[in-house]
């Protein structure tokens, strides 16, 4: 699903040349279920952005379900992301003046669906994150939870090929931490890949694999092999 | 445009910033206020001024002014001239490009009062000889019977026009004057038309104490035959007075043995000079009305723009979201832009609405006062202008959103979802 060769990433700041990414290889199968952990400056962010094709690479291959992604305009990198791609934030990142069910619409809007067929699906997987009779809160009602699940809902709706979620239990206690680990669990069973940025062990373990990036290259790609009973 | 979402985009944004974006529209709002009310005004004026002028606007009356003040042709200074018929017969057949010329005269002085009777009542009027169809040229229009015919002139009829102020002098408050006598210096004149001023204006009292009788029947009774006190010509459709003016005073000169540069003996007044002045008068003011209104919605259409950029910044984050969930660069100017053109068409349309409805209300008052003939007559902007005005309105919007708009696309969606 995921091919990354040699990925090489640098800043320049004023004068200084950071070097971010230093050739990170990474694989990562369709149905997989991984973690993506490294300490603060690790480059685990860079990283995200650019599998999230939000951020060019200098130098290497990419290609996000066969599709090489290289040089691309704003415009075809908008609709690649837009069809591929489920992002979920840290901060959730709710449009704050739209209900739950318009803010899982919006990436529909963007797929050019239509009014009725875009809340039709939106209600789906509100539904299937048990938020159905919170559908006309707006974000402000909802709990942290709450707003996480229809942000997850949000990232299913145009069932992408890969989910992205950059530290998604960042902003939450830990029962509901947990709460939303069994939530992507669950979407993963239902056979979606998803990589998870995280810096927490605890939700980092009960992934099928744990990245761990150091100083811009990967130091570990074990698959954890106890993991795999958990979820069977 | 008709993407329902949309609109419902820009009625959320517009919403929740109720006070910002009316004080905002308030700008736009009032440059097409101020353009309308100008306009209108600017408009109403020149109607008012260009009502005094009637229907004629293009006459020169030649009379004569002062004795000669210089010797010419062995004749000495001091003479006294007098037209005759025999002046406008020259200029009938010597100057072309003349569609019409005849005498005038009057008894007295140009303008002078002469006190007529009819039985108990009495006043002062000015009596005056006139042509057919002449009633636009005297500033009047019929109200009552008819103007002079050409019957009247070539059997010097004893028929005469009176002005409404002399109908309520000389007759009683119901009475018809029509078919009625007046005595004027011992003639009987049988009143056939009462006519009314045209305008309200300064001249409006003179020309409603006016006596017009035919100028064959005046001359003849009065004993002028051989005099004509002012020569009125008009010249042909196309040709501007100011072209036949010099000629014909020139033929009057050399006819008289006038100095050439003896000036002031052959007086002359040119209307359509007066006409073109104040007409130059009126571009000038509705120039000036354009500049002003252009300038205020300029400034408001800055203030949207202003208000716009604020509106990026602070929808930063909402932007770089829309970004990474696959809004196109495009899609966003899109989505500024039409806010922008939003706001100040729907602002400006309602200061085109206000602005047309206060000028029709000065319309309905000034028509319920009886105020239609003045100075000032019937505010109006004409549908043309109001479109301009509506397109200079989209326009602005759309330049006042553009840098805006080109900073809403150039939101880089990592630094916009970097939490704070």
């Amino acid at each position: 699903m995921i091919e990354l060769k040699a990925i090489h990433k640098s800043y320049s700041t004023g004068q200084q040349q950071v070097h971010v990414l230093k050739g990170v290889d990474m694989f990562v199968a369709e149905g997989e279920l991984v973690s993506i952990m490294g300490s603060s400056g690790s480059g685990k962010s860079t990283l995200l952005n650019i599998i999230g094709i939000l951020d060019h690479y200098d130098s290497g291959h990419y290609r996000l379900a066969g599709t090489p992604i290289n040089g691309l305009t704003e415009r075809k990198a908008a609709y690649l992301r837009n069809r591929m791609i489920g992002f979920i934030f840290q901060a959730f990142n709710l449009l704050p003046f739209k209900n739950a069910m318009e803010n899982v619409a919006l990436p529909l809007y963007y797929m050019k669906v239509g009014r009725k067929e875009r809340n039709r699906r939106a209600m789906e997987y509100l539904e299937m994150l048990n938020l159905t009779d919170r559908w006309n809160h707006m974000p402000n009602e909802l709990s942290g939870g709450q707003k996480q699940r229809v942000a997850i809902a949000r990232a299913l709706v145009t069932q992408p090929k890969v989910i992205l979620a950059d530290e998604p239990t960042g902003a939450l206690d830990s029962v509901t931490s947990q709460e939303i680990v069994e939530v992507l669990k669950n979407i993963h069973d239902l056979g979606n890949t998803i990589i998870v940025v995280t810096h927490e062990h605890e939700i980092a373990e009960q992934t099928q694999r744990q990245i761990i990036l150091h100083d811009g290259l990967i130091s570990s790609n074990e698959v954890d092999a106890d993991i795999l009973p958990i979820r069977a | 445009m008709i993407d329902i979402d949309k609109w419902q985009e820009i009625y959320l944004t517009i919403k929740q910033h109720k006070v910002r974006t009316g004080l905002t529209a308030f700008g736009v709002f009032w440059g097409i206020f101020m353009l309308v009310a100008l306009l209108g005004a600017g408009k109403g004026l020149e109607r008012g001024v260009m009502n005094g002028f009637g229907d004629v606007t293009n006459v020169v009356f030649f009379w004569v002014g002062n004795a000669s003040q210089l010797p010419y042709k062995g004749l000495s200074k001091g003479r006294t001239i007098h037209y005759t018929d025999d002046d406008i017969e020259a200029i009938r057949s010597r100057i072309k490009d003349i569609d019409l010329v005849k005498d005038l005269n009057g008894l007295g002085n140009y303008g002078s009062a002469q006190y007529i009777v009819r039985g108990e009542k009495s006043g002062s009027f000015s009596v005056r000889g006139s042509h057919e169809n002449m009633a636009p040229m005297h500033q009047v229009r019929v109200i009552k019977g008819r103007y002079i015919n050409k019957r009247d002139i070539d059997d010097k009829r004893k028929i005469a026009i009176i002005g409404t102020r002399v109908e309520e002098l000389l007759f009683e408050q119901n009475e018809d004057p029509i078919g009625k006598s007046l005595n004027i210096y011992g003639v009987h004149f049988q009143v056939v038309g009462v006519v009314k001023p045209r305008s309200s204006g300064d001249n409006a009292q003179r020309d409603a104490e006016v006596i017009f009788i035919p100028n064959s029947t005046l001359r003849y009774a009065f004993n002028q035959t051989d005099t004509v006190g002012t020569i009125v010509l008009r010249p042909k459709h196309g040709v501007h007075a100011n072209i036949v003016q010099p000629q014909v005073e020139k033929l009057l000169m050399e006819r008289h043995k006038i100095h050439p540069s003896d000036a002031g003996v052959v007086s002359s007044f040119n209307l359509q000079e007066q006409y073109d002045k104040v007409q130059g008068l009126f571009t000038g003011i509705t120039f000036f009305s354009w500049l002003v209104a252009i300038g205020t919605i300029m400034a408001g259409a800055i203030g949207v723009g202003n208000i716009m950029l604020i509106v990026v910044k602070e929808r930063t984050r909402e932007i770089g979201l829309r970004k990474a969930l696959g809004a196109t660069p495009i899609s966003i100017v899109v989505m500024i832009v039409q806010e922008s053109v939003v706001l100040t068409t729907v602002a400006g349309y309602i200061g085109l609405f206000l602005g047309v409805l206060l000028l029709e209300s000065v319309t309905m008052l000034m028509e319920k006062m009886g105020m239609g003939d003045g100075i000032f007559s019937k505010p109006e902007i004409d549908f043309g202008t109001a479109m301009v005005a509506v397109i200079v309105l989209v326009i602005s919007g759309i330049l006042a959103a553009a840098l805006p708009a080109a900073k809403a696309a150039g939101v880089d969606p990592i630094l916009a979802l970097q939490d704070e």
